[in-house]
């Protein structure tokens, strides 16, 4: 952390995650985060979120998690039916995830997030429907839903091209899709990203909303991501070189690239083209130059016509539909 | 010149005229196995990728004849497709005599027989060789049998020869020593050459291919040409060996090249005839035409970036190419580009070709059209071959449009399917004959429009290419002719537009909307794509939107993923043309010219 004290000073969130940190005990956690409040200055009311495996937590943990002042909880819950989360490969089982739950709440946990995912082999829309009820039974203030996608890497994608099994088609896709956006948006919840949902506007995840606005952000641990500025860097992924550069005060970078103001254009596009809040016209002007209203006239026009985006307060949004096919709105 | 044999070899596409040629020219020694490669006459890689022969050749082989004597033949190499006979029959007409060569497979075939009449035209001796005797198939009997009944040719003539095994390659020799007469003329009289070919060098200028008839010519002398009178200063003349060879002089009799200072292929008339300028020769030799396109197409660039590189490799290909002609045109849809004419498809996709390959160019081509006529209810007389010149209907007092003479052999068991494809494509006034047994001449007038419009590929294929094909223009004839229009949501793409006969809009309409269907990717929206005449939509598709294909997640480390992703699809579509709000791929622009059939 020592290396970036010059470049970043102020933080006002934190988010513990990618891969399991719930597998780290109390002690490693609380080593963390002093380096982190040693090393930086950190809001007061900063959000402090880390991801949860339900099979991790004893209330214990939580009890501990909640003194070392973490103060958002994501939950990957992924599913609440047995099968499924069986051939994903989970460790959990449904009643894992609700007593997980529970004891979030009982520890006093009031931002609590649950990762859920659909579009699995054999899921039928009712059946995420019923996860998507259970889910809602516990009022969590946020919800992302993922569609599963495979990297060809992993033992699940292994698993689908050995028994032959066929990934969620288009328009099935695009109902699991649609569906999800109804119900959580009928009890209260603003879809605000391609999959994440929160129960007001204040329950964002402040820390996601950082990625897609292009501000800065700092990634610690093996192959995590900072970026500041116009420049992206990532660290080694391998555990062993990682650790090896830190004991060696090397900074365990792998690759960094500095992006044109091209390449920032096409990320603010796909990026916002996620987001229920859209492109910012005048900001995305300010930044690259470039009027989209007038040089995409015609394209735009289309688009609002087929109400795949719409103009309001000053910001080119998505709508349901355009959210749905965002990767090619960005090719406009 | 007693010493001089000049000769071309004439043969129906595939029938072995390039290995013949790499034959003699290995036999005669005039090139070493080191510098030898197959097809040495066809210079071009489209040529001998495609098998064929594009550009008129020439090469001097000296041959110590069996009686002692010392001889030189010129071959000349003529192209071997239609719409190259204008310059074959320069070719020809520079030659004594010609080698007819027939596949001992496949017999005779439209174009030996066209070739041949070309041949009998100039009066040249014909020596009948039937190669590929060494093929499991071969059919020589048949062959002979042809060669009296369709060719009127005495079978006993004939030289049997495996021009890929070698076999008979020295009893050619000696027949074209023998056989094929000297050249006549006389050294002393002016001087009157034939131009048979031109290319480009881009360190000489033109070099110009002739064949001397009277007189001689050398460098310094002062040359004029008959058909514009134009006049250069001759810089060196000679002869082809395996490259160009200077010689102090050409005289009557001889084939070879001139450098006289001509900056493009374009100043050269290929028929047309070379004299000096201080003793000129009183007429100019027979047979001179100036050829004309007669398949015109729009050529637009991808990216509107690219229009000077277009115009630049234009420009460049021209210098080669004296047939083909552009000028500027521009497009609602396409934005700028050139108009070109074409001797015919063939020739459309050479150029095509090779202004993709040798240019780098990614380019889009409109429907090619042929020149139609129309009389205005003023009686003024307009030539309309682009579409977008298409006249206000309510002006026209008639429409016509030029026909053709399609001449057809194939084998009887195919004359059915090549009727109705005849018919199809509104052909009338046929003729048959039975040229032998099982096998048929079929002759149709036809609309030139409808034979470029992917008629060539579907006869070849209702034939199972064992059908040969060749036409001539004859006249232009009233017709019912309309302007399709092809509408992509509802944006008129004017370089799909095609001016056509009434009864066959529909079909082409229909069959354009669903090529389009196939061929334009899905986007965000769905797309209408509709066949018009005037206002009013006679076809229509409909290619429905894709509706997901947003990726789950995307936080920090997802983003240079994604964005490598889309960048890679962003340069995809720069290929695409963008018509309104719809993305159109290159490959939809051809796809509407290509047969219904495949």
């Amino acid at each position: 952390m020592a290396f970036y004290k010059s470049c970043f000073s102020s933080f006002d969130t934190i988010y513990i995650g990618g891969g399991t940190p719930s597998l780290l005990s109390v002690q490693q956690i609380d080593n963390i985060l002093k380096a982190v409040y040693h090393n930086f200055d950190i809001d007061r009311q900063a959000e402090i979120t880390m991801e949860v495996n339900p099979g991790d937590v004893s209330p214990a943990y939580l009890q501990a998690l909640r003194k070392l002042g973490i103060n958002r909880l994501n939950i990957g819950i992924q599913s609440f039916d047995d099968t499924l989360l069986k051939f994903l490969g989970r460790r959990h089982t449904a009643q894992d995830a609700v007593v997980a739950i529970n004891a979030a709440r009982k520890t006093g946990f009031n931002n609590i997030g649950l990762d859920l995912i659909y579009g699995i082999h054999g899921q039928e829309i009712n059946d995420w429907k019923q996860t998507l009820h259970k889910a809602l039974s516990f009022s969590p203030e946020h919800l992302s839903c993922y569609q599963l996608s495979l990297d060809k890497k992993t033992p699940l994608y292994k698993q689908y091209k050995k028994e032959g099994l066929k990934m969620t088609e288009e328009n099935q896709a695009l109902d699991f899709f649609m569906t999800t956006s109804k119900v959580l948006t009928d009890t209260g919840y603003t879809h605000y990203e391609v999959s994440n949902f929160a129960l007001n506007d204040s329950l964002r995840s402040r820390h996601n909303m950082k990625y897609w606005r292009h501000e800065p952000y700092l990634g610690m641990g093996p192959a995590a991501h900072s970026f500041t500025d116009r420049k992206r860097w990532w660290n080694k992924a391998a555990v062993k070189t990682y650790l090896k550069d830190i004991s060696e005060g090397k900074n365990p970078v792998d690759k960094s690239e500095k992006l044109s103001i091209e390449q920032l254009a096409l990320e603010a596009l796909f990026l916002g083209m996620r987001t229920k809040d859209g492109i910012n016209l005048a900001d995305y002007k300010t930044r690259f130059g470039s009027d989209l209203l007038v040089e995409k006239e015609r394209i735009i026009e289309a688009l609002i016509r087929n109400k795949l985006v719409e103009v309001k307060n000053g910001c080119l949004c998505p709508t349901l539909a355009g959210m749905a096919v965002a990767d090619s709105l960005a090719l406009i | 010149m007693e010493n001089i044999r000049n000769f071309s070899i004439i043969a129906h596409i595939d029938h072995g005229k390039s290995t013949l040629a790499d034959r003699l020219i290995q036999f005669t020694g005039v090139c070493n196995e080191r510098n030898f490669q197959d097809q040495m006459l066809d210079n071009m890689d489209i040529e001998r990728e495609r098998g064929i022969t594009i550009k008129s050749n020439a090469i001097s082989l000296p041959y110590r004849g069996k009686d002692g004597k010392e001889y030189i033949f010129n071959l000349i190499d003529t192209p071997g497709h239609v719409d190259f006979s204008y310059e074959v029959s320069r070719s020809l007409a520079s030659c004594e005599g010609v080698l007819l060569l027939i596949d001992a497979a496949q017999g005779v075939q439209a174009q030996t027989l066209a070739n041949l009449y070309l041949a009998m035209e100039h009066n040249l001796a014909i020596i009948p060789i039937i190669n590929k005797i060494d093929l499991p198939s071969a059919d020589i009997n048949r062959v002979l049998e042809e060669i009296d009944s369709e060719l009127g040719l005495d079978p006993d003539t004939h030289i049997k020869c495996s021009a890929k095994e070698g076999v008979g390659i020295e009893e050619i020799l000696e027949a074209i020593v023998g056989r094929i007469p000297p050249p006549r003329g006389d050294a002393a009289n002016p001087l009157a050459a034939l131009i048979f070919d031109a290319k480009y060098d881009a360190y000489r200028g033109t070099i110009i291919h002739c064949r001397v008839f009277e007189g001689s010519v050398k460098a310094g002398d002062i040359i004029k040409f008959m058909y514009n009178g134009t006049t250069y200063k001759v810089e060196e003349v000679g002869h082809f060996l395996l490259t160009r060879t200077k010689r102090e002089k050409l005289s009557a009799g001889d084939v070879g090249y001139i450098i006289a200072g001509v900056k493009t292929v374009a100043d050269v008339r290929t028929g047309d005839t070379i004299t000096l300028q201080d003793n000129p020769c009183v007429q100019p030799l027979p047979g001179f035409k100036e050829v004309k396109p007669v398949v015109f197409a729009s050529i637009y660039p991808i990216a509107s970036d690219d229009y000077q590189d277009l115009a630049d490799s234009l420009e460049k290909y021209k210098l080669n190419d004296a047939s083909f002609i552009y000028e500027k045109d521009s497009s609602a849809a396409l934005g700028q580009g050139f108009r070109c004419g074409f001797l015919g498809l063939l020739h459309l996709d050479i150029v095509q070709e090779r202004l993709e390959r040798e240019f780098d160019l990614s380019i889009i081509l409109s429907v090619p059209s042929v020149r139609y006529r129309f009389t205005l209810k003023d009686n003024k007389v307009i030539y309309v071959d682009n579409p977008t010149h298409y006249p206000d209907p309510s002006d026209i007092a008639k429409g016509e449009e030029p026909y053709i003479r399609a001449a057809m052999m194939l084998p009887e068991r195919y004359l059915g399917a090549v009727m109705k494809l005849c018919m199809d494509k509104r052909g009338v006034n046929s003729n048959m004959t039975y040229t032998g047994p099982g096998r048929v001449e079929l002759s149709y007038e036809m609309p030139l429009g409808e034979v470029i419009f992917d008629f060539y590929d579907r006869f070849k294929s209702v034939t199972q290419g064992y059908g040969s094909f060749d036409y001539d223009m004859i006249d232009y004839r009233e017709s019912n002719l309309v302007l399709l229009d092809i509408l992509v949501n509802g944006e008129k793409v004017d370089a799909l537009s095609q001016i056509v006969h009434r009864d066959r809009a529909r079909a082409r309409a229909l069959l354009a909307c669903d090529r389009l269907k196939d061929e334009i990717p899905r986007q965000m929206y769905k797309i209408a794509i509709q066949g018009a005449i005037g206002g009013e939509i006679i076809a229509r598709s409909t290619i429905s939107a894709f509706r997901k294909d947003v990726t789950a997640k995307c936080y920090g480390g997802d983003i240079t993923r994604k964005r490598k992703l889309l960048e890679k699809q962003k340069a995809g579509k720069k290929r695409m043309k963008m018509i309104g709000s719809v993305s159109i791929p290159q490959s939809a622009f051809l796809a509407v010219l290509k047969s219904d059939n495949d």
